[in-house]
């Protein structure tokens, strides 16, 4: 999948300069590498009655990948906005560079903006858009050409001057936006859902080009995207939001191995929940024996470090697809190895997509579960048979991740 | 396959009959409309223009250049009324400008009543309107209230070229205000965040993105005010007493008056020859290196 591609081919494909390099690195080297880029602390934003972002604290690491990922309305945008300076804190205080940013105008901030439609000034050609940012700051004329052209190289769009930036195709319009952002080597850059508008072979392309050209010019990225794919093959780290609090961050395969809580296993991937009570903790192993409502016993790892949980406490026990493994019921008496599960079921529903299968099996003791089966063997991986064949699906205990609440 | 395609064509060349059809019944109208009440006339106006005046007035057919060379003596009410059309058409800009931009970004969701107080006055007769400002300016209102303020009891307001540009700003607003608010209402607001994040302040943006993208709707507006005040006669013989000498007064005077048809329509010919040129000049002046850039105004392709 997308998410173990390393993205080498894109770097070596991409026409950066080695100037450009050398600026970014003196961007980066400003000051001490230990501080933040972006501190928020305890922010609220209140809209009337709403609010959006509630008491957020997030510290954002010099040149890293951040993803603020939710569904909409959970605040990621109002967030980007208040570092941009289009939106000011109800409460708390943003710090950049590790002063603090409060009444600064988007205008005198050191950060720079990739729109969701780009914005890209349609009175302007390539040049001039991506020229506007230095034409502000009084930049020389010889040394303003010079550094769109190498923005423009860096984006793969050299030569590409004076075209008119309507007559360009999406992806290429999403350069244009990208380069004029930054050309202006800003401390941070963001980027509100970018990658929205282009089609889906385009936007896996830009995605693996982003990842490379942020780890070339070396600058802080936070991106706000819905899409958890998209996070999972892009970010060093991904902050999962909803109703405006943070719900989990780390990278990416903490978050999918080893996620907190029921909305963090759900929106990123997808997941079989079990409602279950403990019966037993193994605190040494982080690890707990629980009997579901149904009178079955799994044993599985707690995944928040934080929670202290005790016999007697409702829990859910959250299991990946791919983690299941079915296989025609061939009538041998189901005779687990340890530290597996193995339930009889019968298949509700079998979905054919090409890359894997998907099946939903109902059994007594879990309920619906939805494995995902890879098709390793083409079509012949597919079980035959149709929705009522009898099934048995297992697992091993490690696929148990133990929620609370 | 084949068998399915044969058809085709055959459909294809019907339809494009038919379409060619559609096109032409859509112009007929239209077509109709102009030749008669604008080519045709507009012909007869060039054709007297060159001929004689008639012993008791009218036109006699003959060819002189007399009419033009008339013309080219007295052009005083052609400087007047250029004059008059550019200051009036500018003042109305500079009302027009704020307030269309309040109207597009900022009006919120009384947008469509703002909208509504400026259509309202349209449903009164212009006459009316006009007729009502020798009630406000006159002596007894504003005119003597000024007079009062600056100590002067012989100031008057009504009859001055101050009180024609008045009612013409006044009676032409709404025409600069609506092609002005139309192109800054569709502007993508994110062009002025985008603008502001790349480190220009209030007015840098206001000079470098809202006004060159709201150019093709001053233009706009700044024609279709710019063309009635060149022409206008009832304003200022209203709230001017008639005492400004402008291209209206000289063509009535011809016409009506004179009876001399073809010295009037050389003036006509004259008239529109300066405002064809006049916006001509400033088409090309607001395009200047636009065009090249395909982002000209009038006749180039929108972004």
């Amino acid at each position: 999948m997308t998410t173990s591609l390393t993205p080498d081919a894109a770097t070596a494909s991409l026409a950066g300069s080695a100037g450009a390099r050398a600026v970014a690195r003196a961007t980066t080297g400003v000051a001490d590498e230990t501080t933040p880029d972006v501190e928020i602390v305890d922010v609220t934003k209140r809209f009337g009655a709403v609010t959006a972002v509630d008491r957020m604290r997030l510290s954002i690491s010099r040149g890293e990948f951040y993803s603020l990922l939710g569904p909409s309305g959970c605040g990621k945008t109002t967030t980007l906005r208040m570092i941009a300076g289009f939106e000011q804190p109800t409460e708390g205080e943003i710090f950049l560079d590790g002063k603090p940013i409060a009444g600064i105008p988007p205008y005198r901030r050191n950060v720079n903006t990739v729109f969701q439609h780009y914005a890209l000034f349609p009175h302007m050609d390539v040049a001039r858009n991506v020229g506007y940012g230095l034409r502000q700051r009084k930049v020389a004329k010889v040394e303003e050409a010079r550094r769109v052209g190498e923005a423009l190289a860096l984006v793969r769009l050299a030569g590409y001057e004076r075209r008119r930036t309507w007559e360009m195709s999406g992806g290429q319009q999403q350069r244009v936006a990208l380069a004029r952002a930054l050309v202006n080597h800003p401390t941070v850059l963001l980027l509100d859902e970018p990658l929205g508008a282009l089609d889906l072979k385009l936007r896996k392309e830009m995605q693996l080009e982003l990842k490379a050209l942020q780890r070339e010019v070396g600058i802080t990225f936070v991106y706000v995207t819905h899409d958890q794919e998209e996070a999972l093959t892009m970010s060093d780290v991904i902050v999962v939001m909803r109703d405006g609090r943070i719900q989990q961050q780390g990278d990416p395969t903490e978050l999918y191995e080893c996620p907190t809580n029921r909305f963090v296993a759900d929106f990123l991937g997808s997941s079989n929940f079990i409602a279950a009570t403990v019966e037993g903790v193994d605190a040494s192993s982080r690890t707990a024996t629980v009997r579901s409502d149904r009178g079955l016993v799994l044993r599985g790892t707690v995944t928040d470090p934080a929670a202290a949980i005790a016999a007697g406490d409702a829990v859910t026990v959250a299991t990946r697809p791919e983690r299941l493994e079915v296989r025609p019921d061939d009538g041998a008496a189901p005779g687990a190895a340890p530290g597996w599960t193995e339930l009889a079921g019968r298949i509700r529903q079998g979905t054919y997509l090409g890359d894997h299968s998907e099946y939903r099996v109902v059994t007594d003791l879990a309920g619906e579960l939805i494995v995902r089966r890879q098709n390793t063997v083409g079509a012949g991986s597919a079980l035959g048979g149709g929705p009522g064949d009898p099934v048995v699906v297992r697992w091993h205990e490690t696929a148990n991740l133990i929620l609370v609440g | 396959m084949a068998t399915a395609l044969t058809p085709t064509p055959a459909r294809t060349g019907g339809g494009r009959a038919k379409s060619a059809l559609l096109t032409g019944a859509l112009l007929l109208p239209a077509s109709i409309w102009y030749l008669f009440l604008l080519v045709l006339p507009m012909g007869f106006v060039v054709a007297f223009s060159f001929g004689e005046k008639a012993r008791n007035g009218g036109y006699t057919p003959a060819f002189t250049l007399d009419n033009y060379g008339q013309v080219m003596k007295g052009a005083d009410p052609f400087l007047e009324s250029l004059k008059l059309a550019t200051a009036g058409t500018f003042l109305t800009l500079l009302v027009a400008l704020p307030l269309a931009y309040f109207l597009a970004t900022r009006a919120g969701s009384r947008k469509g009543l703002f909208v509504l107080l400026l259509v309202i006055p349209f449903w009164t007769s212009f006459l009316i309107r006009t007729y009502s400002w020798l009630i406000v300016l006159g002596r007894g209102n504003l005119g003597g209230f000024i007079g009062g303020l600056l100590g002067d009891p012989n100031f008057r307001l009504l009859g001055t070229p101050g009180a024609i540009l008045l009612g013409l700003v006044y009676g032409y607003l709404p025409l600069m205000i609506f092609p002005l608010y139309v192109t800054l209402e569709r502007m993508d607001r994110s062009l002025i965040e985008a603008s502001k994040d790349l480190g220009a302040g209030r007015w840098a943006t206001f000079r470098q993105i809202t006004l060159p993208i709201a150019l093709p709707g001053l233009v706009t507006g700044s024609i279709l005010v710019f063309i009635p005040m060149m022409g206008e006669y009832v304003i200022p013989q209203i709230l001017g007493y008639g005492r400004t000498f402008l291209i209206g007064n000289a063509l009535v005077l011809d016409f009506l008056e004179a009876r001399n048809w073809p010295l009037g329509s050389a003036k006509a010919v004259v008239l529109i020859a300066t405002m064809l040129i006049t916006i001509s000049v400033y088409v090309w002046f607001v395009n200047r290196g636009r065009q090249a850039r395909g982002v000209g105004v009038l006749g180039a392709r929108p972004p």
